[in-house]
Order: structure tokens, then C-alpha cells, then sequence
């Protein structure tokens, strides 16, 4: 789950961690009153989307004083911002956090995740901060250092202040150093993150340590501990469908094609779309319907994938194991009596039933298209697609 | 022979209680393993369908020299789960849960190293020796007894692979779901080592997907120790960046776990890796000619 940069600092300054002071604004009106709270001198607007590379895109303006935080905060409010990671539409920004600026003597990078290589986290920094990490990791990898934290004796103060000495802190930027580094893992850990990222971190000219930017994401497995972080959740972040999809448990992820998919289990489903492709389609979504398959999730499934537009014909996929084909079959069936499907529908029902499944499938009002291999269901359907709707 | 799993496994169940727990554990019997126990902290003394069911594993591993766990258990009580088979004293754990916290894994995992037990998953559908016995979700009718090893992150992408195996005409000697998590309990490298030593294995079938970079650590290790011929797939060669697919584990990530690196690395090993899934058989047919 990914949250916003300013709901990341609110979390980083419960636990000690330091971060700008900062209003967070909806409405472009506000700005002038929010940078004057602020003390009225310099301060930064900044766009708040999920998205990385804002800055870039133009959703982050350096203001002189409140006048110009009044004029910047207009712009940015309600523009389209087009980012590396938004994709060719970007997103309407809806909220901006105007921040007391800050004196940079030098920026840094922190960052924290876990290490699937060695099973434990790892912190890491480097003294190239305000660039993209993964840019450093591939070009000068020595830049990176680590420390990697034994799940039984947990943060030892030697790694934060090997860390701290590897940047290069002296006097008490370094003690200030150690401590950023030890709350914010802390934080990590507390908040069952998957990912604490500052980028940069930066000390001042007066040797504070600040935290200019922050990204955190959680850990989807760990959200059952945290009901509150349900309130951090921005709609306005998410793919419709998906979210839809979300509250029928159906696992959804919107593409560009034009061929829907529904199948039972992520790697099937990814190695489906991955078939679509090489037989000359493609896949318009990734969709798992997981172990259950009933009338009311396939239904669900079959809504998803006709609210989307570019779908010309759709492949279901199911391998029947403990989940009956035959079930799967009546929940199609049962469906499509409450879903208008107007597109051509490719089933392949392998596995348990699977017989039963293709006779009910033959027998039913609907004129579903059968297959019974993996490459024929893939071909059926892409030659389905290029026919155009039914 | 076979690995893991087979004629010498004595299970107990944990969350047998349960409704998921129950129905797996009749059809793991039905199939033919042996399930001597079951496990439900407060369910102590009750039996289902003839497995007595004891509060501990402490009990059900003592009352009848268990060796393997299979766990059943929702994600916050899991990790627990492990780590009481592992102190009773099982061999293997097959965790079955899906959605444990990563960081709750960490601990759990330094633990069984310690301990010298090793767990299947989790969030995976396990192992199944064809023909011997079955620990785990898996359709057991699919798998036919045979010569061919296969490892996979997935499910039901296993038993679509398993499907055109035994439709090539080739059975398995064991197939193992090594799970979609992130810090899985068995790597592939785990497995390959025992399909090398088994004498009953001929070839091994991998299956991996995008995130991470245990393929790419798997196609090292096959090049320097193996010498039986193995046939893989990647899942998501169409998947996009940053999406988590359904799996916590198959993610690409800063660029990083994708399917056209991991296919690379394989191929320099001298892995024969199939593009199309729908290919894995009639592979694994030309490699044993």
C-alpha cells in the first residue's frame, strides 16, 4: 500500500524522525495563510500524487514568500502532472504541501526495505542523494552502503553510526545522524513497512538532519494489524476497476489490450496474458479469481471486465483442482444472466470435471467458444479479438 | 525414492479443525499419505473423521513420531504454527497460509535455519510425491508417477505444467509449490540439490516468475553442479512495472526481477527455457530423446 509524502512525514514525526514543517492544502486559497503559518519566508509547493518524479513534471515550485506559494499552489492544484511513473495520462493533483524551505549543505539518500537476497532488512545509504537510486546502485554500486540488521539482536547503534561515519558526518550532524537513523527503522519496523525511503535527507547549514522527502509504503500482509491505515487510502490514487475488483476479493490489475482475462491462481494468470502475447494479442488486464470461483465472483469478474472499454473478447482459463470445473462452469452460466456480455467468450476448463464443464458450457444459452489445450484457447481468442464484437 | 515427501511421512495437521484444515487433511488420507495427528490449541481429545486432534504439537508429534506438519492457519497465527512444529521436532513444514507479513517471516525463518528444519511456502499448495503421498492443496489425481522433478513458485500453473507432463507421457518423481512470498521457507536451489542426489529423478522442471532473483541465483548454481538436463518457464513476460501480480513476491521492482533477465541468466546456464507456456511438455519430450 502506498500513502502520500505528507501522510509519510506525519508518520516519521511520531517517531522522532525529523521532518519540515508543513500544511497540507486542498483548496489554492489556502496557500497564502498556510505559508505565512509557516513563518512567511521561503517555502516549497509541493504536489502530492504516489507517483515518483514530481519535481520533473513541474509539481514542485520553490516560493520566495506567501504571494508567490498563492500563485504556485494555483498552478499545481488541479493540473494534469505527467511523471516517469504516472504513465502518458498522469494524475490530477487534488492536494499540496506547502513546507518551510530548507537550508541544503548537502543531500543524501536513506533507504530501508527487506533484503530478499540475505532474508533481513537492510538499511542503506549513500551520499548521493536527489538522484535515483537505482541509477547509483547500476553505475557506481560502491556509493551504497549497507547494513543489514540480524533479526535477533535487531539495530545495533555500531551499524548507525557505521553508516552515519560512511557518510561522512562529524560533530553533531553525526550524533544527529545516529539518531535519524535508529527512529526511522524504528518506524519501519512499527509501521510494518515495506519500504522507508528518504531521498533526499539532508543536512543544513546548521548540521540538522532533515527528512526533504519521504515514501513509505506498507506491507499489504501486515494491513489486518493496522485498521487506521485505512484512512490513509486516497482513492483518487487507484485504478477504478481495480478497486472495484478489490472488494469482491478478485485480484485485478488494469492493461492496455484488448483481450480480458479470467483465471484461477497469479502465475497462471500472468503465464495466460504471457500466451495472449505470443499468439499476436494482447492481454487487457491480469485478473485471479483465486480458489472459490462463485456465481457472485465471476460475476463481479465478468462486470470488471466488460466496464472496460478496449475488452473485444475474453478468455476464461480456469484449472480445476480442487475447485471444480464443473462449479466454475454453473458460476459462468449463472453470471452471465445478470452481466450483458457482448463480446466473444473463450473458455478452457482443464482439471477436475472438466468434461461435465464443457458439455454444461456447450448446452448453455450463451454461445461460449471451447477449447480444451492452453496455445488452442490463446489462438481462439485473439482470432475472436481481430473478428470484433459479437 | 523421491524428495520430501513419501511412503515414510507421518503428518499431523495443524488447524485441522478448521473447515479449509479438515477438507485438505481427508483428501492428503484419501490420497494415501499418512496423517497420524492433528492440531487445534483447545481442540484437544476431539477427532475428525479418526485423526485425533491434540492442543500441541509437543503431544501429536510425541504420541505418534510425526515428521511433517502441514499448517493450515490463518496469517497472524502462522508464524506461531511454524515455530511450534519446528520445537516439536518436525522435519519438514509445509505452510500453506497465505499472506503472512514479511517481517514477521525474518524471525521465523533465522529460527528454522538455526533449528535445522525446513519449511516448505508459505503461501504455496506444497508437495506431492506422485503415487506415495500428497502434503497439500493439489488436484492429487492430476500427477502421475514418474522420472521427472518439477519446482515452481505457483499453483495452478503447477498442475497445468504437471497436466502436459503426464500428457507427453512423462510422470513425476516429486513436485514441489515453493510458494509466492517474498522469503520463501525452500528455495530452488534447495530443491535442485535434492533432485541431483535423487537417483530417481531424470530431469527437473522449474518454473519461476518475475521479482526477485532466485532464477537468476538457480540457473547459476545448475550450471556448476547439475548434469540432469532441466526445462523452465517465467511467468510474466507481459507484466508491467511496479504491479504487484497477485503474488507478495512477483514484483518487478526498480527495474529489477523481470522475466527477460531471468531468461537470459537461464539460457547462459544452458536451461532450456520455454517461451510459450503452453510448450512445457512437448519440451521436456524432445530434451529425454
Amino acid at each position: 500500500m502506498k500513502i502520500h509524502e505528507y501522510q509519510g512525514k506525519e508518520i516519521l514525526r511520531r517517531y522522532g524522525v525529523p521532518v519540515p514543517r508543513g500544511v497540507l492544502i486542498t483548496d489554492a486559497g489556502d496557500a497564502r495563510a498556510a505559508a505565512e503559518e509557516l513563518g512567511g519566508g521561503i517555502v516549497v509547493v509541493k504536489a502530492q500524487i504516489h507517483a515518483g518524479g514530481r519535481g520533473k513534471g513541474g509539481g514542485v515550485k520553490l516560493a520566495k514568500n506567501p504571494d508567490e506559494a498563492q500563485k504556485y499552489a494555483g498552478q499545481i492544484l488541479g493540473m494534469t502532472l505527467v511523471t516517469h511513473q504516472t504513465g502518458p495520462e498522469g494524475k490530477v493533483v487534488q492536494r499540496v504541501l506547502i513546507e518551510e524551505g530548507a537550508d541544503i549543505a548537502k543531500e543524501y539518500y536513506l533507504g530501508i526495505v527487506v533484503d530478499r537476497a540475505t532474508e533481513r532488512p537492510v538499511i542503506m545509504a549513500s551520499t548521493e542523494g536527489g538522484v535515483e537510486i537505482e541509477k547509483v546502485a547500476a553505475e557506481t554500486p560502491e556509493k551504497i552502503l549497507k547494513a543489514f540488521i540480524d533479526p535477533i539482536v535487531g539495530l545495533k547503534p555500531f551499524q548507525a553510526r557505521a553508516l552515519a561515519f560512511g557518510l561522512g558526518m562529524e560533530g553533531d550532524s553525526f550524533k544527529k545522524t545516529v539518531k535519524f537513523i535508529t527512529n526511522l527503522y524504528k518506524a519501519f519496523v512499527e509501521s510494518d513497512a515495506s519500504l522507508a525511503e528518504i531521498n533526499p535527507l539532508v543536512r543544513t547549514g546548521a548540521g540538522d538532519i532533515i527528512a526533504l522527502d519521504a515514501k513509505i509504503n506498507f506491507d499489504d500482509s501486515a494491513l489486518f494489524r493496522h485498521p487506521d491505515y485505512a484512512d490513509l487510502r486516497d482513492l483518487n490514487e487507484e485504478e477504478p476497476l481495480e478497486t472495484e475488483a478489490g472488494e469482491f476479493d478478485l485480484n485485478y490489475i488494469k492493461l492496455d489490450g484488448s483481450i480480458g482475462c479470467m483465471v484461477n491462481g497469479a502465475g497462471l494468470a500472468m503465464a495466460t496474458m504471457d500466451l495472449i502475447k505470443l499468439s499476436g494479442g494482447m492481454p487487457a488486464n491480469f485478473l485471479d479469481v483465486g480458489g472459490g470461483a462463485s456465481v457472485e465472483r465471476v460475476a463481479a469478474a465478468f462486470r470488471i471486465l466488460m466496464s472496460d472499454a478496449n475488452v473485444g473478447a475474453v478468455l476464461v482459463n480456469i484449472f480445476g483442482g480442487i475447485v471444480r470445473c464443473d462449479r466454475v462452469a454453473g458460476g459462468i452460466i449463472e453470471a452471465l444472466k445478470s452481466v450483458k456480455v457482448d463480446v466473444p467468450v473463450v473458455t478452457r476448463l482443464q482439471g477436475t470435471n472438466a468434461e461435465e464443464a464443457a458439455k454444461m458450457l456447450g448446452e448453455a444459452d450463451f454461445d461460449f467458444i471451447v477449447a480444451s489445450g492452453l496455445a488452442e484457447a490463446a489462438e481462439k481468442v485473439v482470432a475472436a479479438a481481430k473478428g470484433g464484437a459479437k | 525414492m523421491s524428495i520430501f515427501v513419501g511412503n515414510n511421512t507421518r503428518l499431523v495437521v495443524q488447524g485441522i479443525t478448521g473447515g479449509e484444515g479438515k477438507f485438505h487433511a481427508l483428501a492428503c488420507r484419501e490420497y494415501g499419505t499418512n496423517v497420524v495427528a492433528g492440531c487445534t490449541p483447545g481442540k484437544g481429545g476431539q477427532d475428525v473423521e479418526g485423526i485425533p486432534v491434540y492442543n500441541t504439537m509437543a503431544e501429536a508429534v510425541a504420541k505418534h513420531d510425526a515428521n511433517t506438519s502441514l499448517i493450515f492457519v490463518p496469517p497472524a497465527f502462522a508464524p506461531d504454527a511454524i515455530v511450534e512444529a519446528a520445537a516439536a521436532g518436525v522435519e519438514l513444514i509445509v505452510c500453506i497460509t497465505e499472506g503472512i507479513p514479511a517481517m514477521d517471516m525474518v524471525p521465523v525463518k533465522a529460527y528454522l535455519r538455526a533449528k535445522g528444519v525446513r519449511m516448505i511456502g508459505p503461501n504455496c499448495p506444497g508437495v506431492i510425491t506422485p503415487g506415495e503421498a500428497k502434503v497439500g492443496i493439489m488436484p492429487g489425481f492430476v500427477h502421475k508417477p514418474g522420472r521427472i522433478g518439477v519446482i515452481s513458485r505457483s499453483g495452478t500453473l503447477t498442475y497445468e505444467v504437471v497436466h502436459q507432463l503426464c500428457e507427453s507421457g512423462f510422470g513425476q518423481s516429486t513436485a514441489i509449490g515453493i510458494g509466492g512470498d517474498a522469503i520463501p521457507g525452500t528455495n530452488f536451489i534447495d530443491c535442485l540439490e535434492l533432485f541431483a542426489k535423487d537417483p530417481d529423478t531424470d530431469a527437473v522442471v522449474l518454473i519461476g516468475e518475475i521479482g526477485g532473483t532466485a532464477e537468476e541465483e538457480a540457473a547459476e548454481w545448475i550450471a556448476a553442479n547439475l548434469d540432469k538436463p532441466v526445462v523452465s518457464f517465467i511467468a510474466g513476460q507481459t507484466a508491467p512495472k511496479g504491479k504487484r501480480m497477485g503474488h507478495a513476491g512477483a514484483i518487478i521492482s526498480g527495474g529489477k526481477g523481470t522475466a527477460a533477465e531471468k531468461m537470459e541468466a537461464l539460457q547462459k546456464a544452458g536451461i532450456h527455457v520455454v517461451i510459450s507456456p503452453a510448450d512445457i511438455g512437448v519440451t521436456v519430450e524432445k530434451v529425454m530423446k
